[in-house]
């Protein structure tokens, strides 16, 4: 269950939107999250629908791959279902009981909520599984760069976030290894309400924090041997250039925007 | 004067008590004196808490000495404008291969410690290049470093250090956390990195078998250098590698043991071929004296076991 989450893991392919510079897809994933809180009728859904469809396809990311991310939020996704589903008031009431009323502005709202996340959470995975960490990193801080100005420490942010990248696929790892050692050792992590259920996560925090700690000194020293010493004085191996197919997304980009603007006030 | 050069290093971890005051020191390399040539290569031994570790980190000026002095590439470490000169002489592989691989792809990690020096992107490209071939990585350039097994994630991590064209590598206890094939990989990639580009190299491990082929051993015991020499001298003092806690190769142990019950073998015998032809020699030699065979036979059953 646990390594289903694929939220900011990478799918090594060859496609377009691979080799896109990381800046291009930071922009087009701001966008599209922008876009997705513009849309509020179908056509624009259809529009974004669409839209998301093709960039899958470019990617060559395999559909099932994407839908996978969704499971490990799904609990997230039924709880704001449901909140639209039965506490939205309207004039079309078809069941009402106790505190809750399922009305056709309900289910509406409902299947839109649920259709905006899904497509966001999509979305956003998409950038993270065609761009490498390091990429992001890279796009972040030269994206970003004019904000070390303001004393915003780019670099550093960018770093932290690449490593944290890089660590979740190990520490979902070990923590499926803690789980499985707690188990065989009689830890139960199903059953008990739910004071009893959070108690029993802590056998698993404890060793995963202090095997976390251990590796970030490891790391840090790694780093430190490797003459890490900050932004400063820093070379790229691959160094950001844009190319014609990032102005190309860029156009397509602003089209789709302006598609989406004008659906949302003419409609 | 060595590329690497000790005179009386000491360090002293300080002790904290519960409330974070120090109370105490634990003296963790005591008056070590090495002088290691550039191209050897040199192996370290000593059981846990030998202040191996500690000794490492000085080489790469990860720790400064408390007392006496380390020269890297003659360079005085504790002289903080040589801090990049003798990390980019002495690079460092460390025991867990997941904790010291920063990128998300295999050439992206290996560029790692060139764009930290400055390296021109053009560069890199070709150093990262060379340093994935000498290490036979090349095929595994665009994956993912979590897909690999234990033995090829270390082998990315040496090929991280030679980007950075060192003259020394310092490795601490590399294939601990390896499986016998994974161990095999990486010490074969070390002993080319030795003989084919002249690496010096100081590996530390507790592996016997896999300080055969150094030219040259230290074993530590307590923070201090006890032993010094050959592997073949410093496994011929069996008893005495015995009271520092070590064990020696299985060969090594059994013809000590056999001579120990009265066999005329030499001392110090590290390869199984080297064990045959000596019991072989003593085997016919007995053969032609009579009753001495009667001798023999048990060591050449556990020979051929
Ligand atoms: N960070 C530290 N703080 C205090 N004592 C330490 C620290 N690291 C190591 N030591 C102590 O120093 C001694 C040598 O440790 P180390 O160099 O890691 O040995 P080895 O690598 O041979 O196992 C040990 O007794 C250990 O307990
Ligand atoms: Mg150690």
């Amino acid at each position: 269950m646990i390594r289903d989450i694929t939220i900011g893991q990478y799918y090594q392919t060859e496609s377009v939107l691979h080799r896109l510079d990381p800046r291009t897809k930071l922009m087009g994933t701001l966008v599209f999250i922008i876009s997705m809180f513009l849309a509020d009728t179908w056509i624009g859904y259809a529009l974004s629908a669409v839209y998301l469809a093709a960039i899958i396809r470019l990617s060559h990311v395999p559909v099932s791959f994407i839908v996978r991310g969704l499971k490990a939020v799904m609990i997230l996704l039924l709880i704001s279902v449901g909140f639209n589903l039965f506490l939205t008031n309207g004039e079309h009431e078809i069941i009402s009981f106790w505190i809750f009323h399922i009305t056709w502005e309900g289910i509406r709202q409902a299947f839109f909520m649920a259709i905006r996340l899904i497509f966001l959470i999509m979305g956003s995975s998409l950038m993270t599984l065609t761009t490498t960490p390091n990429q992001l990193t890279d796009g972040l801080e030269t994206g970003l760069g004019w904000m070390k100005k303001l004393h915003v420490p780019v670099h550093e942010i960018s770093m932290m976030m690449s490593i944290a990248l890089r660590f979740i696929p190990i520490l979902v790892d070990e923590t499926d290894k803690i789980m499985k050692a707690q188990m065989a050792r009689g830890a139960d992590f199903e059953s008990g309400n739910l004071i009893e259920r959070a108690k029993s996560l802590v056998p698993i925090l404890v060793p995963l924090f202090i095997s976390s700690f251990r590796r970030a000194t490891d790391l840090a020293m790694a780093m430190e041997a490797r003459c890490y010493h900050g932004g400063e004085n820093r070379t790229r191996m691959k160094p950001l250039r844009y190319e014609n197919r990032d102005r190309l997304a860029y156009l397509v980009m602003a089209f789709y925007m302006a598609a989406m603007i004008a659906l949302r006030s003419l409609l | 004067m060595g590329i690497i050069k000790a005179i009386k290093l000491t360090y002293d971890y300080i002790k904290r008590d519960e409330e974070g005051n120090p109370d105490g020191v634990k003296r963790a390399v005591d008056h070590v004196d090495i002088d290691i040539e550039a191209g050897e290569f040199v192996a370290v031994l000593g059981h846990n808490g030998s202040g191996k570790s500690t000794l490492a980190k000085h080489m790469n000026a990860l720790l400064l000495p408390t007392e006496g002095t380390i020269f890297i590439g003659e360079k005085d470490t504790s002289d903080e404008d040589n801090l990049w000169d003798v990390r980019k002489t002495a690079g460092m592989v460390f025991q867990n291969p997941d904790n010291q691989i920063i990128g998300t792809v295999v050439e992206e990690d290996v560029g790692f410690g060139p764009e930290n020096i400055g390296v021109p992107t053009e560069e890199i490209w070709k150093r990262v290049d060379e340093s994935l071939k000498a290490v036979g990585m090349t095929a595994y350039r665009y994956h993912s470093p979590n897909k690999l097994s234990g033995g090829q994630k270390q082998r990315v991590a040496i090929a991280g250090v030679m980007a950075m064209r060192p003259k020394c590598i310092v490795l601490d206890e590399p294939t601990a956390m390896l499986d016998p094939n994974g161990r095999k990989e990486v010490l074969r990639t070390v002993r080319e990195l030795n003989r084919k580009e002249h690496i010096t190299v100081v590996l530390i491990t507790h592996y016997m078998e896999e300080v055969i082929e150094a030219d040259r051993v230290f074993v530590m015991d307590d923070g201090r250098i006890v032993m010094e020499g050959t592997p073949q001298e410093v496994f011929g003092r069996t008893q005495e590698m015995k009271d520092y806690r070590l064990d020696v190769p299985q060969v090594t142990e059994l013809s000590w043991e056999l001579k120990q019950d009265g066999l005329p073998l030499s001392d110090g015998i590290l390869t199984i071929d080297q064990f045959v032809d000596e019991i072989m020699e003593l085997y016919n030699g007995g053969n032609g004296r009579g009753d001495a065979g009667a001798v023999e036979a048990p060591g050449m059953e556990t020979a051929q076991r």
